[in-house]
């Protein structure tokens, strides 16, 4: 299992690396950002008026832009180290405490897509797979190369002028209405299953044409045991892999589409945080989220790993 | 099942969208900034051809100040991410060693944040900033010219080929334009039109979430959020910067899908 213990060893290496880029940047642009930016965090504490020079110090003081560079640099590398991610510009909680809470809204949305995207994307694959070049399949690339044209930003706004607007099914943005969850949960959805329909399909196709698939069927065996003994878990391999592009879109799609739908996640909270600068808030969100991918292509490997014996070998 | 119609329709219109964007603004000849408060949501047709906006400016030439920007940066981001990923793959492939262990490293470094969270995370640095946003683009595209290019070049490289052209004492541009360029040429195609793709989507997505382009410089994704209150009023507004975006990636993603499309 010596591949094995490289494969973790290797991300594991990436996770750190780029936690490290990601502070180091951030450390950076604390110190070059134009402008007094002691000063501006002390006013946006403090209130205009009450910002003196006495309160900027201490704002210095406290993010260490007195100290020598380097020593800066190092204290800040070992805070990371401790997981201590600073407090909020402008909000003045720790980091921490609001990253946990938007996650979860963030978990709970990107959770919903995936299920309605598993609920659209395979099956719409299946039974385009089962005739190639057949109404389904030339339905299903057309609606797929549509919706992969579209920015997830672009297909909320549709969704909201139909669903919301419109037809007043479902309401249009927020978090504290029931069913405000659905239609961004749809957006993202939508753009996953575009691409997870015609990944499925094309997996199912040359699956099908396979021998080790006809031989069982030639022997006589039903076509439910054969798809589900030799289809699916050789299907499963191309399929999975390609789960970790489906996390960068949901990551990705999770900044607009949480803008979008007011929806108080880690890429709405994103999106502010890079407007008002809140580089506390910038790092955490993009470190949280770049751990997170990191650890979900660890599980996709060691998935894959299980499923492919012919990865043990190399 | 597809022929090689709608490659050619794509590539068309794709050739009609670049000459919109780079002749458009001179064409049209009006200032998409121009403020017209007498004259605001007026439908196409009339004397502007799409209209006008909620402040009375022209539709038109805001969406083709918004596509030559959207394609200027789509065309530098691309190119320059290109030759910085080939170049270092090149020097990955050929070198190999250290240089190549310490590339590898910063690029699956970089692979672990997604594309465009960390287009965000620089363009923190100055929100609106053209240059920077382009530098970001290209940050986060250069990668997979690396990794294509040093993954093909490779086993050419170590092939019985170009051991063959090295014992007759040819060079290293040679050997790299004769054995590993031709090889590498397609899918670099393929990779660009997907890269131009990926800018134009990034560029709309911060000018959506307003971190983007500056206004009132006209920008897709930030007149798409200027536009969606007005979408009852004035439909065409909301329409038109998605039916261009959707027209120009679909005719990039049909480009970019060299033999079956998925």
């Amino acid at each position: 299992m010596r591949s094995i213990a490289s494969l973790l060893g290797r991300r594991v290496l990436q996770a750190l690396l780029a936690a490290l880029f990601v502070s180091s940047l951030c450390f950076f642009m604390v110190r070059f950002l134009p402008g007094d930016i002691a000063f501006d965090i002390a006013s946006g504490r403090y209130g205009q008026e009450m910002t003196t020079q006495a309160a900027a110090a201490e704002v210095r003081a406290e993010l260490g832009l007195d100290k020598p560079m380097a020593a800066a640099w190092l204290s800040s590398v070992s805070a990371l180290a401790r997981f201590d991610l600073g407090r909020s510009y402008t909000l003045g909680k720790p980091v921490w405490g609001l990253i946990r809470e938007q996650l979860g809204h963030t978990l709970q949305l990107s959770g919903l897509a995936m299920l309605f995207s598993l609920l659209i994307g395979p099956p719409i694959g299946i039974i385009a797979a089962l005739r190639p070049g057949g109404l389904v399949d030339r339905l299903n690339l057309l609606g797929s190369a549509l919706l992969r044209a579209l920015p997830p930003f672009a297909t909320g706004i549709i969704l909201i002028i139909i669903f919301a607007a419109s037809l007043h099914w479902l309401p249009a943005a927020g978090h504290t209405q029931r069913g405000t969850i659905i239609l961004p949960a749809l957006t993202l959805a939508l753009g996953l299953a575009a691409v997870s329909s015609r990944v499925v399909r094309s997996a199912m196709i040359d699956v099908a044409r396979s021998a080790y698939f006809h031989f069982p069927l030639t022997k006589g065996l039903p076509l439910s045991t054969v798809v589900l003994r030799h289809g699916v878990r050789n299907m499963a391999v191309p399929v999975i892999a390609h789960l970790a592009m489906q996390f960068v879109y949901l990551i990705e799609g999770a900044i607009v589409v949480e803008t979008l739908f007011a929806w108080p996640g880690i890429g709405h909270a994103l999106s502010h945080a890079v407007r008002e600068r809140d580089i506390p808030l910038i790092q955490g969100a993009v470190l949280v989220m770049a751990i997170l991918f990191v650890l979900f292509n660890m599980v996709i490997d060691l998935v894959l790993v299980a499923l492919d014996p012919r990865m043990r070998a190399g | 099942m597809m022929g090689g119609w709608p490659r050619r329709i794509a590539a068309a219109l794709l050739i009609a969208i670049a000459a919109f964007a780079l002749a458009g603004p001179v064409l049209i000849g009006l200032d998409p900034a121009q403020q017209d408060l007498g004259r605001t949501l007026m439908p196409p047709g009339g004397g502007d051809l799409l209209g006008t906006d909620n402040l009375g400016r022209s539709l038109l030439a805001r969406l083709a100040q918004a596509a030559q920007i959207s394609f200027l940066l789509a065309l530098l981001s691309v190119s320059s991410a290109a030759i910085a990923g080939v170049s270092t793959g090149l020097a990955a492939a050929w070198w190999g060693g250290w240089m190549e262990r310490i590339l590898v490293a910063i690029a699956d470094m970089m692979l672990a944040i997604p594309g465009l969270l960390l287009v965000f995370l620089l363009i923190a640095f100055a929100p609106g900033e053209v240059w920077l946003i382009y530098a970001a683009i290209s940050l986060t595209l250069w990668i997979e010219y690396f990794r294509v290019v040093r993954a093909t070049a490779r086993p050419i490289l170590a092939g019985s080929e170009v051991q063959a052209a090295r014992l007759l004492g040819f060079g290293a541009t040679y050997i790299i334009r004769r054995h590993v360029l031709p090889e590498v040429a397609p899918l670099l195609l393929t990779l660009m039109a997907y890269g131009a793709a990926t800018t134009v989507l990034a560029v709309a997505s911060l000018g959506y979430i307003n971190v983007g382009i500056h206004p009132p410089t006209a920008e897709l994704g930030q007149m798409m959020s200027e536009y969606f209150p007005y979408y009852r009023a004035a439909p065409w507004l909301i329409a038109a910067p998605i039916t261009l975006l959707a027209t120009g990636l679909l005719c990039l993603a049909l480009l970019a899908s060299r033999d079956k499309p998925q």
